[in-house]
């Protein structure tokens, strides 16, 4: 659905050029929540506002539903633009219409009947579930909801893409997950693609099918959102995986249990449906051998269940590679530390 | 101090009042339909906006600083060529509009300029993000959403032109002004100044409130 080649983009301050992306080739499926995760100066808002062109890239190609975004003239561009929604950190509502008239703004643009504005707007705040706040003002609403009529103005024109730049971030973790779960929502009933960017690791894992990890301007790491956070490369992906896996304790407990003598320390992943089974227990009574957990997590990334525990091993040498060897061939992962 | 009103003649009051009333009515609508536009343009053409010029916003701003410099009662004097050439004469209610409007202009577009700045940046990036064009955004988003602070920009204009009118009875303009001048100052007769001053304070204390009344209805934030 989106295709960015060989993206640069620089700005040019006071005489000098400071380069923001250096080079992003991103291919992006119809129908998929692709996270875009990076610390803030990273290039990751001037990458998706690249994507509609607010932001327009110095080299490259931003193709689009098979257009490429960059040959179009300013008329053609902005039509193009309905096919793409967008909504915002701050909202970006507009502060003298009421929730109605916001969401029927982009509608106005594109010179819609007013008969089919109404029903359209209806139909949307339905969606969103702010049918009883039609004529309130933007003041009158709290965060989650602004960011409700954000997403129903975005989806006015029936778009194909929703970009979302930082959209939970102004949001209290409560609201952030009820806002994923609207857009979870939409992209199931809707099929429609969803590019997002944040700092914060929960809304990949919240929603994502794939992320891609930007650190100066470049796509560090991506894949599968379950690869890329088991299995982190790049520091900068580990950094952000350490947000929701307190891995600084962990070092810790294991510079601990090794310090006190010559243990095995495995990390051990379990995917899917094996998540749930005992796998790890019923190994380890075959092989007889007695361990402890360090430090555990089992969660979903999306829908997929997982879990990684990081395990001290106290038999000797032989029976724990036995044991390793044992729960590699029942399909886990293991990785000795 | 005579305060007896000997000398005021209601009929030349009234008459004073209707002239002011409607140079400041003629002058304020030509001074919005004006300066509005060459508001717009300088904030548009100005730095990081929507159709950013430096060479043009310089030469325009330049302009409009010059004609805020020049006093007004030295502007009128030297428009009225101008003014002739416009309406055919530089006397009387007729002749007192084009100053009126060339010095209020330049000075109401610099506080339209000021009330579009202060637009959320953002919400004119959501309305392009959504495929709007240069014109919608001026009029969807940057007029309905400055609309307090042009209400106030347009108040503060209206009260400015309130003395400016005063100013033009100095070279025959006609109006209150030209009382205050022709009876209070030149004939010692305090008491059609005095009648006139008050006049002209309760129609900017009217005209205040009214403007103070539609800036709070606007305002949504």
């Amino acid at each position: 659905m989106i295709q960015l080649q060989q993206l640069h983009k620089s700005y040019q301050v006071q005489g000098k050029t400071i380069p923001a992306l250096l080079g992003i080739d991103l291919s992006i499926d119809k129908g998929e929540i692709y996270g875009i995760i990076g610390h803030s100066g990273a290039g990751k808002s001037t990458l998706i506002r690249c994507i509609n062109l607010l932001e327009r890239p110095t080299s490259g190609q931003v193709v689009v539903d098979g257009v490429d975004l960059t040959k179009l003239d300013d008329s053609k561009l902005q039509e193009k633009r309905r096919q793409i929604g967008m909504i915002f950190q701050h909202f970006n509502l507009l502060s003298s219409a009421t929730v109605g008239e916001n969401v029927a703004f982009p509608l106005k643009l594109a010179n819609r009947s007013k008969a089919e504005i109404q029903k359209k707007v209806d139909e949307l705040l339905k969606l969103v579930g702010l049918e009883a706040h039609r004529d309130k003002y933007p003041s009158q609403l709290s965060g989650g909801q602004k960011q409700r009529v954000g997403i129903a103005r975005a989806l006015a024109n029936d778009p194909k893409v929703l970009l979302c730049d930082e959209a939970t971030s102004a949001l209290d973790p409560q609201t952030t997950n009820s806002i994923l779960a609207l857009l979870l929502d939409i992209n199931r009933k809707l099929g429609l693609t969803i590019v997002l960017i944040t700092h914060e690791m929960h809304v990949i894992r919240s929603i994502c099918d794939r992320v891609g990890v930007i650190d100066g301007g470049k796509i560090v790491e991506s894949g599968e959102v379950l690869d890329v956070f088991l299995k982190p490369q790049h520091p900068t992906t580990q950094e952000f995986v350490e947000q929701v896996a307190d891995s600084s304790e962990l070092r810790e407990a294991v510079a601990h249990e090794k310090a006190a003598g010559n243990r095995t320390i495995a990390r051990v992943t379990f995917l899917g449906e094996k998540t749930y089974q005992p796998i790890l227990f019923q190994t380890m009574q075959e092989t007889g051998t007695v361990f402890s957990i360090l430090q555990g997590t089992i969660s979903r990334m999306k829908d997929t269940p997982y879990g990684q525990l990081v395990v001290e091993l106290e038999g000797d040498v032989r029976q724990n590679e036995k044991t390793i060897e044992t729960l590699r061939q029942r399909g886990l992962e293991v990785e000795v530390i | 101090m005579d305060w007896t009103l000997e000398n005021v003649d209601w009929s030349e009051i009234a008459e004073g009042t209707i002239d002011t009333l409607t140079m400041l009515g003629f002058s304020t609508l030509f001074t919005i339909l004006i300066g509005l536009p060459l508001g717009i343009i300088l904030f548009l053409t100005s730095r990081g906006q929507l159709l950013q010029n430096q060479v043009f916003y310089a030469i325009a701003s330049f302009v409009v600083n010059i004609l805020r410099s020049v006093p007004f009662i030295i502007l009128m004097i030297l428009l009225i060529p101008v003014t002739k050439v416009i309406v055919g004469t530089s006397l009387g209610v007729l002749g007192a509009i084009p100053p009126l409007v060339i010095g209020a202009a330049p000075f109401f577009a610099r506080l339209v300029e000021t009330s579009l700045r202060e637009v959320d940046r953002g919400v004119i990036e959501a309305a392009q993000s959504m495929g709007a064009s240069n014109w919608q955004i001026i009029w969807n988003v940057l007029l309905p959403e400055s609309r307090p602070g042009l209400v106030a920009g347009i108040t503060i204009t209206t009260v400015a032109l309130v003395s400016y009118t005063a100013m033009s009875g100095v070279i025959g303009g006609g109006g209150l002004g030209d009382l205050a001048i022709r009876y209070g100052y030149q004939r010692f007769q305090t008491d059609v100044m005095i009648v006139t001053v008050i006049i002209l304070l309760v129609l900017v204390q009217i005209l205040q409130s009214l403007g103070d009344r539609l800036v709070m209805r606007f305002s949504r934030k």
